[in-house]
């Protein structure tokens, strides 16, 4: 029975749907509970969290995975399924957290001051949440202190900085800089992404990385994880 | 019967208003009264006579010529007995056309008759600088027109998603071809390749007979192919300025006795054999469209005619066509109007590049006038496919290529979807996103773009963003023409082989 609404959740994930109301990629998903639903019905069932977090939600983002690389999907597929899982996270976590489970880990994202620019980084925000990750979005024209005390606070071990225009990119390396000056550097890995960044704009600022994706996003932090 | 082919119904660009349509039709109206036309048939002459028209028998030595002058009472009358709508049937009653004058229903098709076939091959070169610089190429080669790649033009055309009809684009010069079997063999050719609506001009009278035997043979029988004229002919019966043709109005005469669908088409060329002004060519070109349509009415009325305008422009450092210029969409959409203001069927041109290859220069010229004559509202537009070198050359590769900028331009035409229920629907997706914290409206492109509503990126493109549109659509070209071929029936085809002569044994092909 808890088997069967797991691959039930497991399928909403794959079609991306995040209501009952929600379309899904094949016809005839409309009006049938979708992934907050049926992980709240998990839930009062009793089935352990973890059990709901891996093979109802995380698992079948691979099968996502496949069929965005066949061609089957486009990104706007990628994007719904991860945020189905997303949501489907937002229910569960205080669960898992009762329950001991730790998180992939905190991933801070925002977009820096001066800049109000954020569809790129919504995009890898909805990508890592569905991959897992807890992220903390900070939104967009961010003034540096506020991301190096939510780095202090947070204890994050990963920093996302976006920006779009030549002119604010530059404060991403001031926020490197004020990391380094708390001391708290050495303790998070960072990296850049936007329009006009590149690696070598990254090597020049000292971060850890460049993303030119989302996809990329998530192979670095899935490299860079601890 | 099946449907007909869906087409694109539009909002139809319009250039000129009622005054200028009306000044338009006076100005024709005038023309056939004085200088009216040099008719070179007499039995046109006799009927236009029998109608109400003058006519004085000019001897200046050559052939018979009649000056004709035509009351507007006779043109107004007769193009009033045209039908509105015409059905251009096909082998796959899916694939028929319903041509209606009063719906801007667009379709694009094939045409014209080319001496020339341009293939293609994708082929290394090197760097005389660099031997390690090595780059892919196109390398083309010309070939006479035949039998055979009329045969693999249709079948390429089949399977072309954004091709509606079939207007032959080679001309078949193969040994074995003559006056007398030309068209037995052009038309079979193209309906034992092809499923879609075919349409030719005649090369001879004597054969009409026998073309039109075949049709019956492939139609089911004489009824069925009134009913669905699997095939439908191409008469330019106009040279301009204002010359009736003498052998093409025999053609037109015997075309419109057997009830068979015709384009009546005139191509003056502005600035040569019409005024370069707008205003004139568009009323010489429609004073001698009107006249062939109103010959048709006179022989019999309610024959199912096409407005054929292929108004060119003269380009003038060498007096040829020159196409993908703002007179061409100019000439011929003003033509489309007077179609409309007829209430007739209008046969248009698009896609065609002055351009002797693919390639930017064509992209350019094609374009230019695919976009609008799309929005024009003609409802059947032909010389999209293939054309280049002006009307000299067909490219099958160009005709992948067009087929690409038709669909996108077909796209681009389609009727805004504004209702009620898409407002209300639109609202509620915007309350629902403004809730989110990512604010994107990405996950609700789902739906319409499985409702193929949403256009794909062009189909040439490479992921480097390098320049492969040739090498790729060469290869997509391969996978098209590797598809089954959709011959005749073996029974059809050897009853075809038994009863029409001339037919070349190496056409003889069925699954």
């Amino acid at each position: 029975m808890s088997e069967e609404l797991l691959e039930k959740l497991a399928d909403n994930v794959v079609q991306g749907r995040v209501e009952q109301e929600d379309e899904g990629f094949d016809d005839g998903y409309e009006g049938q509970p979708a992934v907050t639903e049926l992980v709240e019905e998990a839930l009062g069932k009793g089935i352990d969290p973890n059990d709901i977090l891996i093979k109802g939600l995380t698992a079948s983002m691979t099968t996502v995975g496949e069929k965005f690389e066949k061609g089957e999907y486009l990104i706007p597929d990628m994007l719904a399924a991860a945020e189905a899982v997303g949501a489907g996270m937002d229910i569960l976590t205080p669960h898992l957290l009762k329950a001991g489970v730790k998180s992939k880990g905190k991933f801070i994202i925002a977009t820096v001051a001066g800049d109000l620019h954020d569809i790129g980084k919504n995009i890898v925000a909805i990508m890592l949440k569905g991959a897992g990750y807890e992220v903390i979005d900070l939104g967009v024209d961010v003034p540096t202190a506020r991301i190096v005390e939510s780095v202090k606070e947070n204890e994050a071990p990963f920093l996302g900085l976006s920006a779009l225009l030549t002119t604010t990119m530059r404060n991403m390396e001031e926020v490197i800089t004020q990391l380094k000056a708390e001391g708290l550097r050495d303790k998070i890995k960072i990296c850049i992404g936007g329009a006009p960044t590149s690696q070598e704009f990254s090597d020049k600022i000292a971060a850890d990385g460049h993303c030119s994706d989302a996809f990329a996003a998530l192979d670095w932090v899935k490299a860079h994880a601890v | 019967m099946s449907d007909f082919r869906k087409g694109n119904i539009v909002k139809p660009y319009e250039r000129l208003d009622q005054e200028q349509i009306d000044r338009i039709h006076e100005a024709s109206m005038a023309i056939l009264e004085e200088p009216g036309i040099w008719c070179y048939n007499k039995q046109a002459a006799d009927l236009f006579v029998k109608n109400g028209a003058t006519s004085v028998l000019e001897d200046k030595g050559g052939s018979p010529c009649w000056r004709v002058r035509l009351p507007r009472e006779l043109i107004e009358s007769a193009i009033a007995k045209a039908p509105s709508k015409v059905v251009m049937g096909a082998r796959d009653p899916n694939n028929r056309l319903e041509l209606d004058a009063e719906v801007p229903r667009v379709y694009f098709g094939s045409g014209s008759e080319t001496n020339i076939w341009l293939d293609t091959e994708m082929t290394d070169f090197v760097a005389v600088d660099d031997p390690g610089d090595r780059r892919k190429m196109p390398k083309y080669t010309e070939k006479r027109g035949s039998a055979a790649l009329l045969a693999r033009a249709a079948h390429l055309c089949e399977q072309l998603e954004h091709l509606d009809f079939f207007v032959r684009p080679v001309n078949i010069q193969d040994e074995g071809i003559n006056e007398g079997n030309h068209d037995v063999n052009k038309f079979f050719a193209s309906l034992n390749n092809i499923t879609k609506h075919v349409q030719a001009g005649l090369t001879t009278l004597d054969a009409l007979d026998d073309v039109v035997k075949m049709a019956e043979i492939i139609a089911g029988g004489p009824e069925a192919l009134r009913e669905n004229p699997v095939l439908s002919f191409i008469a330019c019966i106009f040279k301009s300025p204002l010359q009736l043709v003498d052998d093409t109005a025999e053609k037109v005469f015997a075309i419109v006795e057997q009830g068979l669908p015709l384009v009546i088409s005139s191509s003056p060329q502005g600035g040569s054999s019409a005024p370069i002004q707008e205003a004139g060519i568009v009323a010489q070109i429609n004073a001698e469209i009107l006249t062939g349509v109103a010959l048709t009415q006179l022989i019999k009325p309610g024959a199912p005619v096409l407005y054929g305008s292929v108004p060119v422009r003269a380009r003038l450092d060498d007096l040829h066509d020159l196409y993908g210029c703002p007179e061409f969409n100019q000439y011929n959409i003003d033509c489309v109007q007077m179609a409309r203001s007829y209430k007739l069927p209008c046969y248009s041109s698009s896609g065609v590049g002055n351009a002797k290859v693919p390639g930017m220069q064509a992209t350019f010229e094609k374009l230019f006038s695919h976009l609008y004559m799309a929005a024009s509202g003609a409802q059947y537009i032909h010389y999209a496919f293939g054309l280049l070198d002006r009307t000299n050359t067909f490219c099958p590769l160009q005709a992948v290529l067009d087929n690409e900028q038709v669909g996108l331009a077909k796209h681009c035409m389609r009727a805004p979807l504004i209702s009620a229920s898409e407002s209300d629907e639109a609202v509620e997706i915007i309350r629902k996103v403004m809730t989110t914290n990512h604010k994107l409206f990405t996950r609700h492109t789902r739906k319409p773009c499985r409702a193929g509503l949403v256009s794909e990126p062009y189909h040439f493109e490479s992921k480097t963003g390098e320049d492969q549109v040739l090498e790729r659509a060469l290869a997509h070209m391969a996978d098209l023409e590797a598809r089954p071929v959709k011959h005749l029936s073996g029974e059809m085809v050897e009853r075809i082989f038994k009863e029409i002569p001339g037919l070349l044994p190496e056409l003889k092909q069925t699954n």
